[in-house]
């Protein structure tokens, strides 16, 4: 194998010629003979009880089949969408999770909430026709301020107060005796703003039923294939999994958003059977603004206790969490296990209590968007450290670097359950805070203020738990599903390999990282391994891609699964070169008896194990093996990022004149696509704290429902983003790896909006900065 | 979108003709903005009667004092043309940034305008440069011809055909975008015709206005400074998610200081 195609390599990715020529195949390329399409009947209303559907109308236009509601639904015996994460009380009792039917049957409690489908020969006709449906509601007054939910009527009659959990980590009562001692005590209160995703590819899903077989086939837009097939089959139990294939073929992005097991995708299978014909639905842009499950949404106060040397003694956070309508997939655990266990941030501070509301409201469910609790915990701790530097006007970069776990305290036991395996924060700080000419940022300060701008700078030394792990603690800490990754090698009668891996690829170039890591193990040609994902019917079972754990877990599992091949390997060449076992070393793709010229290549012995001639008696043919990889632990990618802006202070406007990004993601596959992760990440970051914002009115109507209103950031909002790293290796995966798919998105907001504070000398902007907030700012 | 009739009239009176025989017949320019709002669902016109095939809506002319574009040019063809980069170049720079440059290249002067958008971009050359709306059978002031809210002073199915623009001694245009859809959240157009200063509007107001406040202190003393004396009230200012009616009102002169201090440079 060419060294410069394995690990490490920036080889060009293998996905993009067709992806680049329009050669990809999305759900909504694909057709099937006899299909119809779906429009979804949808809620106008944020909550509203369902009185009566007259669909008659609807159902007497040309080109209708079939005008499909919750009640029909019920009625086939589907079940809810359930929540996969069992969160626990501070009293110890289960979270109240209120029940959530695809179709909603009795009311309604979300904008965009569906609760019929309707289906037809084109999609003009089915749109035609929703709009035919006349639904009578009784409105009711929607529950939408995130402070006054709960003392609100309650949306689901189960739940009182609004409130699904009442969650907490840490030790509170030393937590407060540590901070009645403490000699500084900061206290900000913090929004993180509600993100919606908008992924480039809209939701899609085309369900096909064969009554002959009773298969069901769901091609759709989902970053978990097989998870998909397990909740639908268990829990909604649309039809056994044996009898249902899910498949998301190529699909353009995801960032959480694509891995729940949403209403309409549900809907469009059921609908299949229901009519015997293939259902197609791809989202409109609307409707995804409406129906994806939203990002973050929390108001937090936080108290940071420093001693009189400015050491951090105590930390107090305390959480509202907007979960939406209902609990999505993993909802409940993103302000939760996602969030509270990363307050250490990269610091000793030796008490920690952090509190947490999950609060219901009508407005769409909110659940894991690109890091997942990890930006709001970083955005709370490095905005909390932040101002304390400003109020004991000490040097924020000192303040940190003071208080840093150091390098030779790992493994380092947190206040909040983790423990962290490795790291080296201070080297990643050195290296941003040079990179960005930290020591000369007053000179640029004052030749900003010659312009008229006033410059600062921000920094955020975050840390970020990615592959969610081990399966036993996450699974008593409430997880539903296991948290392990399954790889199988096949190694070809030919000597070529094909991988299958239980993750996806929506966008982080698996089929070139994977192919890189199993080439580079099995000592193959780059281009000799392809690699196959995001179909249950050819994988055997995967947990997907989310938590940037698709090259720490699934890697980790393909390099199991090599090893297996080079032992069987080894035995085969031992027989076939007459020698002993423990006398066969593999190296280079070559198992080499040794000390010796005596060799053969992988492809030779793969053959032989297809066509076993000489072969070992007690051995069985074929050389594919699989493993199952469940991790010991978290990996925790970390590093600093700093930001650097010009406010004008006529507008508001915040240029963000600078990024510099130094992660330390341990050993690194692929370069290039690690700098375009963080690229991404980081400009989502930057959209979060400038731009974006998904606002509801008090009526619950979206006022943020298109591009025209919601701002997601574009090319010229950025400037080049300097990327960087250090390295230390992930001590307890094979590959040393760590995850990056979310760094940037982790970092950003924090050090954005720090060096927006900087520039205008307040303690506090909220997300976003916008001109108009900023312009008020300096108005005082 | 709803099923729609579609004609492409060869005249403008056969155009005329078609609107005032459809129940709710729209013309069809660039369709930048309407073809969207189909799209959506939210406009369901039972007639749509494409003006690509009428003669004498294209072409730009270069006058002694002025500048006639046909309305149906492109956004990309003011921004682009070479003679009104000379004579009148604040007007190609503010088709230049229209939009993005697929818009630019298929919205058109003629229906950006009839359509009043109260953040589009165009409003404020024709109030600012106190341009001449061309009809089929008049001529409107530009002082006279934004009304309201998407509203204009064009009678049913009265046809734009060119717009004339006075060419001043010199002018600017400055934007304020709105980040995400990049409409001009406010947009002032400052132009001096020989010591007589007018300050076109978009942006802030249901439609664009003169801003007479800003002129008044601007044809005492052209200079940036002197807007700062002047009171810009906010009532009857836009106030939305991007922007308060009281920002609305500082953006005016910021962008009406920086267009006069871009007009003296």
């Amino acid at each position: 194998m060419a060294k410069e195609q394995g690990i490490g390599a920036a080889v060009k990715r293998k996905e993009d010629l067709r992806f680049i020529t329009g050669s990809g195949r999305y759900t909504d390329d694909l057709n099937q003979p006899g299909q119809l399409y779906a429009a979804f009947l949808r809620s106008p209303y944020a909550r509203a009880d369902i009185l009566d559907i007259r669909s008659e109308e609807a159902e007497a236009l040309e080109g209708v089949v079939a005008v499909l509601t919750g009640v029909q639904m019920a009625e086939d015996g589907l079940g809810d969408l359930p929540c996969g994460w069992q969160v626990k009380q501070k009293d110890g009792s289960d979270m109240v999770s209120a029940p959530h039917p695809p179709l909603a049957v009795q009311a309604v409690n979300y904008v965009g909430e569906p609760y019929g489908i309707v289906v037809a020969d084109s999609i003009a006709t089915a749109l035609q026709a929703a709009e035919l449906v006349t639904t009578e509601f009784r409105e009711l007054d929607p529950i939408v301020d995130l402070v006054l939910a709960t003392d609100s009527e309650r949306i689901h009659a189960d739940v009182a107060r609004n409130l699904a959990y009442d969650w907490e980590l840490g030790d509170a009562e030393a937590t407060d005796a540590a901070m009645q001692r403490a000699a500084h005590v900061t206290r900000i209160e913090i929004t993180n703003n509600r993100l919606i995703p908008n992924a480039m590819e809209p939701r899609a899903a085309l369900g096909i039923y064969e009554a002959a077989t009773e298969e069901h086939t769901l091609y759709t837009t989902s970053q978990n294939p097989h998870l998909e097939r397990l909740v639908l089959s268990a829990f909604v139990q649309i039809a056994p999994e044996h009898k249902l294939r899910v498949i998301a073929p190529d699909v353009g992005g995801g960032f959480g958003s694509k891995i729940f097991i949403y209403a309409e995708e549900t809907a469009v299978l059921w609908a299949a059977r229901r009519v015997g014909r293939p259902v197609k639905w791809t989202a409109s842009r609307s409707e995804a603004f409406l129906a994806d499950a939203h990002g973050r949404d929390h108001l937090t106060t936080v108290e940071l206790g420093l001693d009189a040397q400015n050491n951090f003694v105590a930390l107090r956070v305390s959480t509202r969490a907007n979960l939406g309508a209902y609990l999505s997939t993993f909802g409940s655990s993103v302000p939760t296990y996602l969030y509270g266990t990363l307050m250490a941030g990269q610091y000793r501070t030796p008490n920690i209590h952090v509190e947490v509301s999950g609060v219901y409201t009508n407005t769409s469910p909110v659940d894991a968007y690109r890091g997942a609790g990890r930006p709001e915990a970083t955005y709370v701790v490095e905005r909390v450290v932040e101002t304390a530097a400003r109020e004991l006007g000490v040097d924020p970069a000192d303040l940190r670097r003071k208080n840093m776990i150091p390098p030779d305290a790992f493994p380092y036991e947190t206040p909040v359950a983790l423990v962290y395996d490795t790291g080296n924060y201070e080297a990643s700080l050195d290296k941003a805070l040079a990179l960005a000419d930290y020591v000369a940022i007053a000179e640029r300060k004052a030749e900003a203020a010659g312009r008229g701008k006033r410059r600062g700078i921000g920094l955020a030394c975050y840390i970020e738990a990615c592959g969610l792990a081990p399966s036993k603690l996450a699974i008593a800490l409430g997880a539903g599903v296991g948290l392990y990754e399954s790889g199988e090698i096949r190694v070809n009668p030919t000597g070529n390999v094909t991988v299958f891996t239980g993750s996806h690829s929506h966008g982080q170039g698996h089929e070139t990282t994977f192919a890189q890591v199993v080439a580079d193990r099995l000592g193959v040609e780059f281009d000799a391994v392809e690699v196959v994902h995001g179909d249950t019917g050819r994988v055997e079972f995967g947990l997907g891609t989310y938590g940037s754990r698709s090259i720490a877990v699934g890697g980790s599992a393909l390099c199991r699964a090599a090893d297996k091949i080079i032992a069987k390997g080894s035995r085969i060449a031992a027989h076939m070169l007459e020698a002993e076992l423990e006398d066969i070393d593999f190296a280079d793709g070559q198992f080499q008896v040794r000390d010796s010229n005596r060799s053969l290549s992988l492809g030779e012995v793969a053959f032989a194990s297809y066509v076993p001639a000489d072969y070992p008696e007690d051995l069985e043919p074929g050389l594919s093996e699989k493993a199952f990889y469940d991790p010991e632990n978290f990996t925790y990618p970390a590093g600093t990022h700093i930001a650097e802006v010009e406010v004008d202070v006529d507008t508001g406007v915040v240029e963000l004149v600078s990024f510099i990004a130094v992660d330390d993601f341990g050993h690194v596959i692929n370069p290039m696509i690690v700098e375009g992760q963080v690229h991404g990440g980081v400009v989502q970051g930057v959209g979060q704290a400038l731009l974006e914002h998904g606002i509801y009115d008090d009526q619950g109507q979206l006022q943020t429902g298109s591009y025209m209103d919601y701002c997601m950031p574009r090319a010229d909002d950025v400037p080049d983003l300097v990327v960087d790293a250090t390295v230390t290796p992930c001590p307890h995966n094979p590959l040393g790896v760590k995850g990056c798919g979310e760094a940037g998105a982790i970092g950003a907001p924090a050090a954005v909006i720090n060096a927006v504070v900087d520039a205008l000398g307040t303690n506090d902007i909220s997300m976003p900065a916008t001109p108009e907030k900023v312009w008020r700012a300096l108005q005082g | 979108m709803y099923p729609f009739n579609y004609h492409r009239p060869q005249s403008a009176d056969d155009a005329l003709a078609l609107f005032k025989a459809a129940e709710d017949g729209i013309y069809l320019a660039g369709g930048q903005t309407l073809l969207p709002t189909m799209k959506q669902r939210l406009a369901a016109p039972t007639d749509l009667i494409d003006l690509c095939n009428v003669p004498d809506l294209r072409g730009i002319e270069l006058e002694t004092q002025a500048v006639s574009v046909g309305a149906l040019t492109l956004h990309s063809e003011v921004a682009g043309h070479e003679g009104i980069r000379s004579a009148l170049p604040v007007l190609s720079s503010l088709a230049g940034e229209i939009g993005d440059s697929q818009v630019r290249n298929r919205g058109t002067l003629g229906g950006s305008v009839a359509n009043s958008d109260p953040a589009a971009d165009y409003p404020a050359a024709i109030v600012g440069l106190g341009a001449t709306i061309h009809t089929m059978d008049r001529s409107i002031e530009g002082d006279d011809f934004f009304k309201d809210l998407f509203e204009t002073a064009l009678n049913p199915g009265e046809l734009i055909t060119r717009i004339c623009f006075p060419v001043p001694e010199r002018a600017a245009y400055q934007k304020f975008p709105n980040p995400a859809s990049r409409y001009a959240i406010v947009g002032v157009l400052v132009a001096d015709f020989s010591g007589e200063i007018r300050v076109g509007v978009t942006g802030a107001g249901p439609c664009a206005f003169r801003a007479s406040g800003i002129e008044q202190v601007l044809n005492a003393d052209l200079s940036p400074e002197s807007i700062d004396a002047v009171e810009v009230p906010e009532s009857g200012f836009n106030n939305d998610l991007h922007a308060s009616a009281i920002y609305r009102a500082h953006l005016v002169k910021v962008m009406a200081k920086r267009a006069v201090a871009d007009l003296l440079n």
